[in-house]
């Protein structure tokens, strides 16, 4: 029968609008308002899941995000599964297909159980133990093994469809928790004008006292009271509240994350709603109003399905008009669960109630609870459960004398167990404020505070109605700044509890399996053989017995662990210590986190005004930095070898074209532009002619080569300078450094140009030919425009500045057109040349052509421990130049001493053998090891013009060792080569001044 | 994340900012007259404190300019920001024990 635990009336759901999902496959039906969790106890399902470990039948534990068991995936529709999702927290609609995890074949029957017969051998560190030989099945056999029969759900295999939004938000007071604390909070904070953000996981604010319908605050009922607190914050401007929100993280300087769940419940959601939204949050301070966590009581096979948490069962009578059960037993160690029981009992459910507390120990709870006709046990233990996939008795016993007297049974279709309660100090933890034990509430409690943040209600240990609205009310005002207290009047709050660790038992101890860590399947008894083992850190015995570490972080488990772990050791609880609290507080979704960071939008991609004709032209790319860089451009049938060699040969006989563009520009302008360049550059600039290039070559202020390229000189007051592609924002900010730190008096302004340029090289023997009938303005003869120069002109129509520069050791111009240009001045320009065979060309043979020629790339022959010397250029340093950046460091020990890595040449004796890029080198093959080793292999290819392989290498004392044989690690060993002049083409450079 | 007091634009996010390490290290007028130990002094020994700590940073993804803070390197605090050539109104002096 459809919703046969659905009590006739009460709740907060609309019964008015029904819903209906599917649990592995079974139609369940429920209203607008249910959770997954309320629905499935309104249809009478208890079994829901089955236990990490030892696949033991499990139901619902809570109704909060704190429950361990209940865990499920939820399918939304094509790729939206979600595994792991807590029964408590999906919201019920209609539509989802909810399927049950770490069972086969059934829910019902479920081959893994036999884990459970088995349990005497899967204790603590059992796996630390037993498949610990041989070491060659750690990876292959023992680990897939056991993943595959241990664990939580399936992870989905498709890309995620879904939207993530991300936000970041500013605020003076950020209250964490809409329950009475919180809402108090809030309505303080707001009354002083200041911008306040109020968070709340739920799907309602209101917390607690969206399950006391009875309660009264001011004179008015629980629900008034809120309604109307809502309606004030919901009216005010400077206040944002949101529900479904979930603080996880507590950062630095009060930088807080939360989650926002935005459409999973809705079936209406309109297309393109993100599903989540990441808030980062940075507030001035915060209220933490956290509330607290029910303790389970820790008894045999406490873990039967229908066994619940007092306050839950509370809760899903109240707010959702569902009666777990029929026949409900209570079992507790303090005074909340006779509220529980009380309610229960007016709902119309047969209820008891068994206390664990001698009859002195209970307060007026006892007397009061009986008087409505609650038959109540006092000084009884609980020793176990019976029946299997639902609770359908609890077993008790007297406790007299310090021993446990007769068992007797009784029965029941839930239990709702009490063993006290926690603070939800998590996001105080996490602030790094320090705990502190308050042994009258037998619990952790906010210390002293790291951060401008302070805790209310039952997070700061105040249990008590009107104390929770007094305390949220006083932290609300406080972190506004203001001095206004006010007093609420509330009904009274039944508190107090006796700590219970596991209680006491005439069964032989090393048979009980009473649960403390639902999740991770960590029993007393676990805990209690860690500890005979030796371990005493309470760090140690949770990561030994991995209780408090599953998803739920420990939420209902920790007080248990600690105070078991106390009682074993003989120790106050406070010596043992508590663990340590990381976010996030609850799961979040990848996706949240990631939030629009995918594909295209992961990381930024550079691309040149050129970039599509490249594209549409076949070329394969690479990136260089944040820029995706033309490499090569194949013809159909050619791999990378074979169209290098074309394009190199292009170059060397005709003339090739290559997008420069990603090349690093600065302006350098004003009256002191020669100067500051004097300084910062080895060269010298003061005498440049304007008009003239020069090839620039920069240090850090240890002496080690920093960046390089060629720097034109505009005017007396204007440098256009060039930078690798990789290290232009690391010039830049190089340059900013010194001008504004050390020499401020210098008038000079930099400016990035790097995107305003498209630069377009036409290289070869028939460049100046190829854009003769394009250039306008320009005498483009080599006496009018040499090797090394600069001129202004127009392109095609288009302002240019034309370089007559090469870094392929031919004939050359860099055509600099703004970016606008860039794609008609290339496609002009491969028109002008095609009679000529121009050949675009990538990057790989430009690195072939340069490295004929010996120059050097900087990150490439050097690594930021080379000196220009190192690398054969200081010729380039005006060492008349009373200072420049590295100078000093030229002249350090170090850097002037013998035996530094030098650039060679080298030649294989093999010249069909490319030599790998960073092979070591040795002198003597032979030697024993460890080998001294000489250097290394810095740039090496094939190359077309010499018909043989070259190469370039860092090696100690290397130009001496010009004509000497040494040996390179090759993948088959050594081989030989010879060292050699690092310029293997042209080397008397007569090429460029064609 | 923290905000961070630029001098020139006011309270923005830390991402936007880069840290050149400590301040007040001034380059030597004449670098070519200090020895090879002052020299390697001023390039390579840094304070490493356990409190206070004078350091250049960056507004790079802002006005782009340098200038210096006061931070605490226990609590990441930052306790004063200030122009480049000025001097923190913080003393220097207090460190942690």
């Amino acid at each position: 029968m459809a919703q046969a635990f659905r009590l006739p009336m009460g709740g907060r759901i609309d019964r008015s609008k029904p819903i209906r999902f599917t649990f592995d496959g079974r139609m369940i039906d429920g209203f607008t308002g249910d959770t997954v969790a309320s629905a499935l106890l309104a249809n009478g399902v208890h079994l829901v899941g089955r236990s990490f470990k030892y696949h033991r039948p499990r139901g619902i534990l809570s109704h909060g995000s704190d429950e361990p068991s209940a865990l499920l995936s939820v399918d939304r529709g094509p790729g939206r599964v979600d595994p792991n999702n807590r029964a408590s927290v999906v919201e019920a609609r209609d539509g989802l297909k909810i399927v049950s995890q770490n069972r086969w074949p059934s829910l019902a029957f479920d081959v893994g159980a036999v884990n459970d017969l088995l349990s005497p051998v899967f204790v603590a560190g059992f796996y630390y133990k037993t498949f610990m030989w041989p070491r060659s099945f750690w990876d292959k056999v023992y680990e897939p093994v056991i993943r595959a029969a241990a664990g939580l759900g399936v992870a989905p295999q498709v890309a995620d469809p879904d939207r993530y939004a991300n936000r970041h938000a500013h605020c003076d007071v950020l209250v964490v928790g809409a329950g009475p604390a919180g809402l108090a909070a809030a309505l303080a904070a707001a009354e002083t004008g200041k911008r306040v953000i109020v968070a709340d996981e739920q799907a309602e604010p209101g917390g607690a006292l969206l399950h006391q319908p009875d309660a009264l605050i001011d004179g008015r009922g629980a629900e008034a009271w809120r309604a109307a607190a809502i309606g004030e914050l919901d009216a005010r401007e400077n206040v944002v509240l949101l529900p479904r929100t979930t603080v996880f993280g507590y950062y630095n300087h009060n930088h807080v994350a939360m989650v926002e769940r935005v459409a999973d419940h809705r079936s209406d959601a309109p297309a393109g709603t993100p599903r989540e939204r990441l808030w980062q949050v940075r507030a001035a301070e915060v209220v933490l109003a956290t509330g607290s966590h029910e303790r389970p009581l820790v008894f045999a096979d406490n873990d039967r399905p229908g066994v619940m948490l007092a306050e839950s069962v509370r809760v899903f009578i109240n707010r959702y008009g569902v009666a777990p059960g029929r026949r409900t037993v209570f079992a507790t160690s303090g005074a909340s669960a006779y509220v529980a029981a009380a309610d229960a009992k007016a709902a119309g459910i047969d209820v008891a109630l068994v206390d664990i507390r001698e009859e002195r120990e209970c307060g007026p709870e006892a007397a009061w609870l009986r008087a409505a006709g609650v038959d109540v046990l006092t000084g009884h233990t609980i020793v176990g459960t019976q029946g299997r996939k639902r609770v359908e008795g609890l077993v008790v016993a007297p406790l007299s004398n310090g021993g446990v007297g007769a068992r007797r049974v009784i029965a029941c279709d839930c239990v709702g167990m009490s063993g006290g309660w926690t603070p939800a100090v998590h996001l105080f933890s996490q602030s790094r404020g320090k705990l502190a034990f308050d042994a009258a509430l037998d619990a952790f409690v906010p210390g002293v505070s790291a951060q401008a943040e302070r805790s209310a209600g039952a997070a700061s240990g105040i249990y008590d109605l009107a104390a929770c609205l007094d305390s949220g009310f006083t932290a609300g005002t406080r972190a506004a700044g203001s001095s206004a207290r006010r007093t609420f009047a509330a009904s009274e709050t039944r508190i107090g509890f006796k700590p219970a660790r596991a209680l006491p038992t005439d069964a032989n101890p090393a048979k009980v399996r009473a649960f403390v860590d639902f999740q991770n399947d960590v029993t007393a008894k676990d805990l209690k053989l860690a500890m005979r083992e030796g371990f005493e850190s309470i760090e140690h015995v949770k990561r030994y017995t991995t209780t408090g570490m599953a998803t739920d972080q420990g939420k209902t488990s920790n007080m248990n662990a600690l105070g078991i772990v106390a009682e074993g050791l003989g120790r106050p609880l406070p010596s043992v210590g508590t663990t340590t609290f990381r976010p996030p507080y609850t799961p979040v979704t990848f996706g949240a986190l990631v939030g629009p960071a995918r594909h295209a939008l992961f990381d930024p991609i550079r691309t040149t005004p050129i970039h599509e004709w490249a594209a549409e032209h076949g070329a394969t790319f690479e990136n260089v930095a944040l820029w995706r860089r033309a490499w090569y451009f194949p013809r159909p049938g050619e791999d990378r070898q074979t169209a290098v060699a074309r394009e190199c040969r292009a170059v060397r006989e005709g003339v090739g074209v290559f997008d420069g563009s990603t090349l690093g520009k600065i302006e350098v302008v004003g009256p002191d532009a020669a100067e500051f360049m004097n300084r910062l550059y080895v060269n010298a600039w003061i005498k440049l002619g304007v008009g003239r290039c020069r090839y620039g070559l920069m240090l850090k202020e240890d002496g080690y080569i920093l960046d390089d390229g060629v720097v034109a000189r505009l005017a007396d007051d204007r440098f256009h300078v060039t930078t690798t592609t990789g290290r232009a924002p690391r010039v830049l900010a190089h340059m900013e450094d010194y001008l504004q730190t050390e020499w401020p008096e210098l008038d000079v302004f930099l400016t990035s140009t790097t995107e305003q340029w498209a630069v377009i090289a036409v290289q070869g023997p028939k460049a100046r030919e190829t854009i003769a009938g394009l250039v306008a303005g320009i005498d483009l003869s080599n006496e009018a425009f040499p090797h090394m120069s600069v001129r202004e002109g127009h392109i095609c129509g288009a302002p240019c500045r034309l370089f007559r520069v090469s870094f392929t050791g031919d004939l050359g111009y860099e055509i600099n057109v703004p970016s606008d240009y860039g794609r008609a001045v290339w496609e002009a320009v491969v028109e002008a040349g095609a009679p000529f065979g121009i050949t675009p060309y990538g990057t790989e043979t430009m690195h072939v052509l340069r490295a004929e020629k010996g120059y050097i790339i900087v990150g490439q022959e050097t690594d930021g421990t080379v000196t220009p010397d190192d690398v054969g250029l200081a010729g380039m340093i005006a060492r008349a130049k009373p200072d420049f950046v590295g100078k000093r460091s030229l002249a350090r020990p170090d850097l002037l001493a013998a035996g530094r890595k030098q650039l060679v040449g080298l030649a294989t004796s093999d010249p069909s053998l490319v030599l790998d890029e960073g092979a070591q080198i040795v002198a003597d093959p032979n030697q024993p090891i460890p080998m001294t080793m000489l250097g290394h292999v810095t740039s090496s290819y094939f190359s077309p013009s010499c018909g043989r392989s070259i190469a370039m290498a860092l090696v100690a004392d290397g130009r001496a060792l010009t004509g000497r044989t040494l040996h390179v690690t090759t993948p088959d060993g050594f081989t030989a080569v010879t060292v050699r002049e690092p310029v293997f083409f042209d080397p008397d450079g007569s090429r460029v001044n064609a | 994340m923290l905000l961070i007091d630029c001098p020139f634009c006011g309270k923005r996010p830390e991402v936007e900012f880069h840290c050149g390490g400590e301040a007040h290290i001034a380059r030597p007028a004449d670098p070519a007259q200090v020895d090879d130990a002052i020299w390697a002094e001023h390039l390579f020994v840094r304070k490493n404190p356990r409190g206070l700590h004078a350091e250049r940073w960056r507004h790079l993804h802002g006005c782009g300019q340098w200038f210096n803070a006061l931070r605490d390197t226990y609590t990441d605090r930052f306790v004063e920001t200030y122009k480049a050539g000025e001097q923190p109104k913080h003393p220097l002096t207090e460190t942690r024990a």
